[in-house]
C-alpha cells in the first residue's frame, strides 16, 4: 500500500488575534496537530494600544483543506478575523530577504548588476562579500536567490509573507 | 474595596456561577482552594480517587443535567491525569470547566516540584485555556471560561491557576462578564438556509433526519422541536451514538441508530434517501462509512453551531450555522407559515418496511450462555418497569453498541457514552457523576471486563458518597471489541485481547461496601437484574455472558452502508491493507 497526495493550492491568509499569550502556539499547533502546512508565517502587533496582532500565513493545500483552515482558526477564542487574501479579490504581498553573497573579480559585479535589476539594496558589504535587501513578491525573491546561488550564496534570510487586501478598505 | 484572596476570588465565583458540585484531589499547588472549600454550605466536593475520574465524573454530570461539570486538580500529575477527560469533553461537546494548581509563577519554567505545562499540553484539547498570572484577572478569566465552555459548541475549558495566585490578595467585586471580542458563536440562522431548507423538506420522496449529540446540547428543547418537525414532515429518523434519546426509540418513525453498528434500516435508507436533514452531527467516519458511498443520490442540508463542522467531511448543499434548537425553531415554522403538508411518504415507508424485516438486530441464543443482548433487553425492560428515570452509562466496545442498540432511550440526556474520543474508562465515573447530578434517578453504566477495570479505583468515590450507582459488567473475559476486530482483519489471532487475571468483581465490590451479584446463566438472569435493582446502595454485577459473541450489523471500515455484514457467516477474516489502515 502507498499513500496518496492531494493536489494542493497556495493560498495567503490574514489573521488578526488578541495580541495575548500563548496565541501563537495556538495557531501553530491547530497546523501541525490538523496537518495542515505552513509556507510561511509572521506575526506583529499593529493597534496602538498593542491589543490586537496581524498574523499572515502562507499555506497549501487542498481547496477543501483551505475552507476547514479558515474555519478552525476562525474558531479558535482570541481570533478576530480570517481572511483568504488569495480567494478575496486583489491585494498586494511583499517578503523581505537578506541575501549573503561571496565572490570576487567578475562574480562580484554580476552580483551588483543584477541586484541592481531587482532593486536589492546592499547593506553591507567587504571586499569580498555583500549582503543584498530585497522586497517583492515570494517568487521574486527565489528567483533572485537563484541567480544568487550561481555566483556565491552564503546565506538567507527571510521575513515570510506579509499582505494586504487592494483599495481603501480595511478588510 | 475589600480584598480577597485568589482562592476565595474562585470560589466566590463558583458560587455565583451556580456550582453546586465539584470533582477533585487535592495536592501542593491547590491547597490554598481546598481551604477555602472546607466545609463549604454550598459547594459540594467529590473526592475522587483518580483525576481522571473526576473529569469523566464531571462529563456524566453535565451530560446528564445540562449545568458545566467542575473540576478541580492539583498540578503536573493531577493535570496530566486529567488530560483524557479533556481531550473526551473536547470530542464530545460537553461543557467542562477544569480548574488546575500550578506552581508558583516566579518558578514557572525551572521544572519545578510538580511542575507540567498545563497550559501547553492542554491547549489543543480545549476549547480554550487560560493561565491566570494575577489575582486580579481571576474573577474575569473565571466568568469567561464558564461562558465559553457552555455556549457556542459546548467544550472544556482550563483554567491554570499558579498558587501565589491563590493567596495573593486584590480588590474584589463581582465582575460584569467579559467576552472576548473575538468570541461570537452565531446561534441564529440566516433565512436564506432556512427557506431552502424547508422547501426542499416540503419537495422531498425520501427524506431521512439524521440527528446527532447537537441535539442534546441544545436542550430538552431542541429535542421536542425535533419531534415536532418529524411529526411535520412525517420523515423517518436515525440518530449517531450520541444523540440516542433526543428522538424517542419507542416512535414508529424511529430507525435505530446508523452507522458502523447501526441498523440495517437505517444504514440503507440512508443510503437510499433523496434527501438528509443533519441535525447537530458531524458525519464522523463511524457513521458516513465509504465516503464516495454515502447517501451518494441525496441531497444534504447541515445544521451545526460549529462552522467548521460544514464541508469538513461530506459536501452540503445547504449549510445551516446555528444552534440546533434555534434551527428547527424557524424551520417549524415557516413550514407552519408555508402551510406546508406532508409529503405522501407510503412508498419510502414500503421500502424502509421491508429493510426492517431484515430484522437486523435479531440474535441467535443457545440457553446454555448469556447472550450479550438479551442481557441488555433485559436490563432495559427490567429497568423500564421500575418506573424510575433511568440514566444509562457505557464504558467502550461491543457492550456499549449493543447498549446503544438494545436499550430504548426516550428522552434526552439519559444516555451518556463517550462517542469522539471512545475512551475506556469514561462510563463508571460518568454514572458516578450522574448520580451526584441526578440524586433519585436509576443511574447504571453498562460496562466490559476489561474497560471496568480502567477506572475501578473509583468504587470507593461512590461507597464514600454514598451513590447507589449499579455497575452492570458484561463480562465476556474478552476485549471483545479488539478480538472481533482480530476474527475480521487478523485470522483470529487474539494477540493480548483475552482478559487474563480478572479480579472478582464481586468479591472486589464487597471489599468497597458494595453489594455484589454474579450473574452465571440465562437461568439467573431475570433475578439478577431485579436484584441489582431492588438493591438500595451501589451494586456490581459480573453478568458472564457468551465469549465469543460479536455484534453486528457492522460496517466495515471503508466500506460502504450497502456493504454491512449482519452476521458471522459473513466474516471472511482478512482485510486488504487498505481497508486495514482506516481505523
Ligand atoms: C483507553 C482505551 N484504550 C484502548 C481502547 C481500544 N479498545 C476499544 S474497545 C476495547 C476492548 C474493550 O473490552 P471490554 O471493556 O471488555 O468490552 P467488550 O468489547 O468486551 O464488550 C479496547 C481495548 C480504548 N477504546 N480506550
Ligand atoms: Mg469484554
Amino acid at each position: 500500500m502507498h499513500i496518496q497526495e492531494e493536489l494542493s493550492q497556495r493560498h495567503v491568509l490574514s489573521l488578526t488575534v488578541s495580541n495575548e499569550a500563548g496565541i501563537l502556539a495556538r495557531i501553530a499547533g491547530l497546523f501541525t496537530a490538523r496537518g495542515y502546512n505552513i509556507d510561511s508565517l509572521t506575526v506583529a502587533d499593529i493597534t496602538q494600544d498593542h491589543g490586537v496582532s496581524r498574523i499572515t500565513i502562507v499555506t497549501n493545500g487542498p481547496p477543501k483543506v483551505i475552507d476547514q483552515i479558515i474555519a478552525q482558526l476562525d474558531r479558535l477564542v482570541p481570533v478576530h478575523k480570517v481572511t483568504d487574501l488569495t480567494e478575496n479579490g486583489p491585494f498586494v504581498e511583499r517578503e523581505l530577504a537578506l541575501v549573503k553573497v561571496a565572490g570576487t573579480g567578475e562574480d562580484r559585479i554580476e552580483a551588483l548588476r543584477l541586484a541592481d535589476v531587482f532593486r536589492a539594496k546592499v547593506v553591507d558589504t567587504t571586499i569580498e562579500s555583500f549582503i543584498f535587501e530585497i522586497t517583492g513578491t515570494t517568487d521574486k525573491i527565489d528567483n533572485f536567490v537563484g541567480l544568487m546561488r550561481q555566483i556565491g550564496l552564503v546565506e538567507v534570510g527571510r521575513t515570510g509573507v506579509v499582505g494586504l487586501i487592494r483599495g481603501k478598505d480595511a478588510n | 474595596m475589600a480584598e480577597k484572596s485568589g482562592a476565595d476570588i474562585l470560589v466566590q465565583c463558583l458560587v455565583d456561577l451556580g456550582v453546586e458540585v465539584v470533582f477533585g484531589y487535592p495536592g501542593g499547588a491547590v491547597l490554598p482552594i481546598y481551604d477555602a472549600l472546607y466545609n463549604h454550605p454550598t459547594i459540594k466536593h467529590v473526592l475522587v480517587r483518580h483525576e481522571q475520574g473526576a473529569t469523566h465524573m464531571a462529563e456524566g454530570y453535565a451530560r446528564s443535567t445540562g449545568k458545566p461539570g467542575v473540576v478541580l486538580v492539583t498540578s503536573g500529575p493531577g493535570a496530566t491525569n486529567a488530560v483524557t477527560g479533556i481531550t473526551d469533553a473536547l470530542m464530545d461537546s460537553i461543557p467542562m470547566v477544569v480548574i488546575t494548581g500550578q506552581v508558583p509563577t516566579q518558578l514557572i519554567g525551572t521544572d519545578a516540584f510538580q511542575e507540567a505545562d498545563t497550559i501547553g499540553i492542554t491547549r489543543h484539547c480545549t476549547k480554550h485555556n487560560y493561565l491566570v498570572k494575577s489575582p486580579a484577572k481571576l474573577a474575569e478569566v473565571v466568568h469567561e471560561a464558564f461562558h465559553i465552555a457552555t455556549t457556542g459548541r459546548p467544550g472544556p475549558v482550563v483554567v491554570d491557576i499558579p498558587k501565589n495566585v491563590q493567596i495573593a490578595t486584590a480588590p474584589y467585586a463581582r465582575p460584569e462578564l467579559k467576552v472576548h471580542a473575538s468570541y461570537h458563536p452565531q446561534t441564529k440562522a440566516d433565512a436564506a438556509g432556512i427557506d431552502a431548507a424547508v422547501e426542499m423538506l416540503a419537495a422531498a420522496e425520501r427524506p431521512i433526519l439524521y440527528t446527532g449529540g447537537g441535539v442534546i446540547n441544545s436542550g430538552p428543547q431542541a429535542a421536542a422541536l425535533l419531534r415536532e418537525l418529524a411529526a411535520l414532515t412525517g420523515a423517518p429518523v436515525t440518530s449517531t451514538l450520541m444523540g440516542l434519546g433526543a428522538f424517542p426509540a419507542s416512535s414508529d418513525q424511529w430507525l435505530g441508530m446508523l452507522g458502523m453498528h447501526g441498523t440495517y434500516e437505517a444504514n440503507w435508507a440512508m443510503n437510499q434517501a433523496d434527501l438528509v436533514l443533519c441535525v447537530g452531527a458531524r458525519f464522523d467516519d463511524r457513521v458516513t462509512g465509504r465516503l464516495d458511498a454515502f447517501a451518494p443520490n441525496s441531497r444534504k442540508i447541515h445544521i451545526d453551531i460549529d462552522r467548521s463542522s460544514i464541508n469538513k467531511i461530506v459536501d452540503v448543499d445547504v449549510a445551516i450555522v446555528a444552534d440546533v434548537g434555534s434551527a428547527l425553531d424557524d424551520i417549524i415554522a415557516l413550514w407552519k407559515q408555508r402551510n406546508h403538508q406532508k409529503v405522501d411518504l407510503t412508498e419510502w415507508w414500503s421500502r424502509i418496511a421491508g429493510w426492517r424485516a431484515r430484522k437486523s438486530l435479531d440474535y441467535a441464543e443457545n440457553g446454555v450462555e448469556i447472550m450479550p443482548q438479551r442481557a441488555i433487553a433485559d436490563l432495559y425492560s427490567a429497568t423500564k418497569a421500575t418506573g424510575k428515570d433511568v440514566i444509562i452509562t457505557t464504558e467502550v466496545g461491543q457492550h456499549q453498541m449493543w447498549a446503544a442498540q438494545h436499550f430504548g432511550f426516550d428522552a434526552p440526556n439519559k444516555w451518556l457514552t463517550s462517542g469522539g474520543l471512545g475512551t475506556m474508562g469514561y462510563g463508571f465515573p460518568a454514572a458516578i457523576g450522574a448520580q451526584m447530578g441526578n440524586p433519585d434517578s436509576l443511574c447504571i453504566c453498562i460496562a466490559g471486563d476489561a474497560s471496568v477495570q480502567m477506572n475501578i479505583q473509583e468504587l470507593g468515590t461512590a461507597s464514600q458518597y454514598r451513590l447507589p450507582v449499579k455497575l452492570f459488567i458484561l463480562n465476556n473475559e474478552y476485549m471483545g471489541m479488539v478480538r472481533q476486530w482480530q476474527e475480521l482483519t487478523y485470522e483470529s489471532r487474539y494477540s493480548n485481547s483475552y482478559s487474563d487475571s480478572l479480579p472478582d468483581f464481586v468479591k472486589l465490590g464487597e471489599a468497597y461496601g458494595w453489594t455484589g451479584i454474579r450473574i452465571e446463566g440465562p437461568a439467573d438472569l431475570e433475578a439478577g437484574i431485579r436484584q441489582m435493582l431492588e438493591t438500595d446502595g451501589p451494586v456490581i454485577v459480573d453478568c458472564r455472558v457468551a465469549k465469543m459473541s460479536n455484534c453486528f450489523p457492522m460496517i466495515p471500515s471503508g466500506a460502504a452502508h450497502t456493504d454491512m455484514l449482519l452476521d458471522p457467516s459473513q466474516v471472511e477474516g482478512v482485510m486488504s491493507d487498505e481497508a486495514k489502515a482506516l481505523v
